[in-house]
């Protein structure tokens, strides 16, 4: 029997669409539909300005918008070979880290949901509401931050907002104890999740996995600690690794990386340098002060030729790929000189983790695939672009 | 990476001093060999990433731009693989990852893949047209039928073109110029009709 699961159903988390062909209850072929969410981003950034671009990045992974921000912000600052500021960095690292416990926080909530048990899902959304809240102080948006420009940040922090995220990380440890008593032992949880769909090392690698789903197969590879960026090397910090790959591991290793991060929070806010939080040798890329802008007839052309030709990133290619809490995601961009790039390629890792699907997901029966679906933590708007 | 090795075994293999990594032009009758030789001897056992180019102005006008990442040595490697009559041999068998990625090239580009065991769109639908990242095609879109032949046959909807609305506005020439910032895309522009 043919089945049709999706494009508008609770388990697929978005408008993914899996055409599944049945044996009883047994799965036997699994073929994922996707592009429903394409809006050819890809597109839309040869056609505008790199600042222009920002926004959208919001729009990849819509669970994680300022890590989005701050690997494209990366990607860029490296092909125009800008060096941020200590400050612009520590930063960025507080954003990227926010952004992992955000995600993971509802990762792991309708985690819990899409395999029976509802309360977690309340609890977790509790402090991501929290986080939300400090996130709107930051930016001045809830859920599309763009935070970043190329060359440094919209902002710096708000006054005393550090002490905030403080009282936050306690917060959130309390939350994921809870979850933790309510889940790691729960034998309806484990039944749905322990053995299910196991990905080995040699499968996860052979896919191109990245991030948590990765991990948990037992490979110890996070672009932190292994091509740091940002500053990350400064932090102390352990990378979570699973045994058996399967969706239990994954579980685990989200709520290990969720304490690590907090870990990662505490230092940097301890550690936050002072000085600029923008790179101030960056001239024809970052835009210059507001006091400036209105007082000065050269910041004032500087300013106008920025905002309407782009900041100016010299000719080149680079590749820059960002741990991301869903994965590595990666930005390929091909520059000609000016303020556009040539093209722009975008590599999300749900799209990388919802290609190994038909290789998992046949041998499985109905039932798991809310469960399968669920812990390789996958957003349409990334896949899809 | 052992450069050296790489390009004693494939000779035609050209080193391009990238800025941000190892950076080669291969021969793409070669590149399927060359990314196994990469997996095997050097360590290269992950595929971060594939994806189609237009150049526009070179010859051929199509390539493939191949990213592997060593886990061990920690890493990157890419390489340029321009077409052979808009085809490149797949690399699929070799890192199974490459299914998706090189569906989403083809969608994209119009760029075949040799020996390819699934060679459908991706992420259009499959009666789709167009090639959209193509240079030529423009940013709004060109209106197609339906996907739904028989939705279609009852209220008569094509798939339009995007409003533009007069954005995104940049300059025409990339560079520092004094001419006055306009869109890219002139299509929805009333005044300059579509060619």
């Amino acid at each position: 029997m043919t089945l049709n699961m999706g494009p508008s159903h609770p388990a697929t988390h978005g408008v993914l669409r899996l055409s599944l062909e049945l044996d009883g209850d047994k799965v036997i072929k699994c073929d994922p539909v996707i592009g429903y969410l394409h809006r050819g981003d890809e597109k839309i950034a040869e056609n505008m300005t790199y600042n222009q671009f920002v926004p959208y990045t919001d729009r990849l992974d819509y669970l994680a918008p300022l890590a989005n921000n701050v690997a494209y912000a990366i990607a860029v600052e490296k092909l125009a070979g800008l060096k941020m500021p200590e400050r612009c960095e520590a930063i960025r690292v507080v954003c990227c880290e926010m952004a992992r416990i955000s995600s993971h926080l509802l990762g792991l909530g309708v985690y819990a949901m899409d395999t029976g048990a509802w309360t977690v899902f309340m609890y977790t959304f509790n402090e991501r509401e929290k986080l939300y809240t400090l996130f709107e102080e930051l930016t001045g948006a809830r859920f599309t931050t763009s935070y970043t420009r190329i060359g440094g940040l919209t902002r710096d922090l708000p006054e005393g907002w550090l002490q905030r995220v403080e009282t936050f990380c306690d917060g959130v440890l309390k939350t994921i104890d809870e979850v933790d008593r309510l889940l790691t032992r729960n034998g309806i949880f484990l039944e749905r999740t322990e053995g299910i769909a196991p990905i080995s090392k040699e499968l996860a690698l052979a896919y191109g996995l990245t991030g948590p789903n990765l991990r948990a197969s037992g490979v110890a590879f996070d672009l932190r600690k292994d091509k740091p960026y940002s500053g990350y090397e400064k932090y102390e910090f352990d990378i979570p690794v699973g045994t058996k790959g399967d969706c239990f591991d994954r579980y685990l290793v989200r709520m290990e990386e969720v304490r690590q991060s907090v870990r990662i929070l505490r230092q940097a806010i301890k550690t936050m340098p002072s000085g600029a939080w923008y790179a101030e040798d960056a001239k024809k890329i970052f835009l210059p002060p507001k006091a400036k802008t209105m007082t000065k007839m050269e910041e004032l052309i500087q300013n106008f030729m920025l905002v309407t030709e782009g900041p100016q990133i010299p000719a080149g290619e680079v590749y820059f790929e960002a741990e991301n809490p869903k994965g590595s995601l990666g930005f390929y961009i091909v520059s000609n000189g000016g303020g556009v790039p040539y093209r722009l390629r975008i590599h999300g890792p749900s799209f990388v983790s919802l290609s190994i699907l038909p290789a998992i997901v046949p041998g499985n029966f109905l039932t798991d695939i809310a469960s399968i679906l669920g812990s390789l933590d996958f957003v349409m708007g990334e896949c899809d672009r | 990476m052992d450069v050296l090795a790489l390009t004693q075994k494939f000779p035609q293999t050209q080193n391009l001093a990238g800025q941000d990594m190892t950076t080669f032009a291969v021969n793409s009758t070669e590149l399927a060999d060359i990314v196994k030789y990469l997996r095997d001897e050097q360590g290269f056992d992950l595929l971060a990433d594939l994806c189609g180019m237009d150049w526009k102005d070179r010859t051929p006008r199509f390539g493939v731009v191949i990213h592997l990442l060593s886990t061990k040595n920690r890493e990157y490697v890419r390489l340029h693989a321009p077409c052979v009559d808009d085809a490149v041999p797949t690399v699929s068998a070799i890192h199974p990852g490459a299914n998706w990625h090189e569906r989403e090239a083809y969608d994209m580009f119009g760029i075949k893949f040799i020996g390819h065991p699934d060679p459908r769109r991706i992420l259009m639908w499959e009666a789709y047209p167009y090639h959209p990242l193509r240079k030529e095609f423009p940013l709004a879109g060109i209106e197609v039928p339906f996907p739904a032949a028989d939705v279609a046959a009852v209220t008569g909807q094509t798939v339009e073109p995007a409003p533009m609305m007069g954005g995104p506005f940049v300059s025409s020439g990339g560079h520092m110029s004094g001419a006055e910032p306009q869109a890219l895309d002139q299509s929805w522009n009333e005044e300059k009709p579509k060619s």
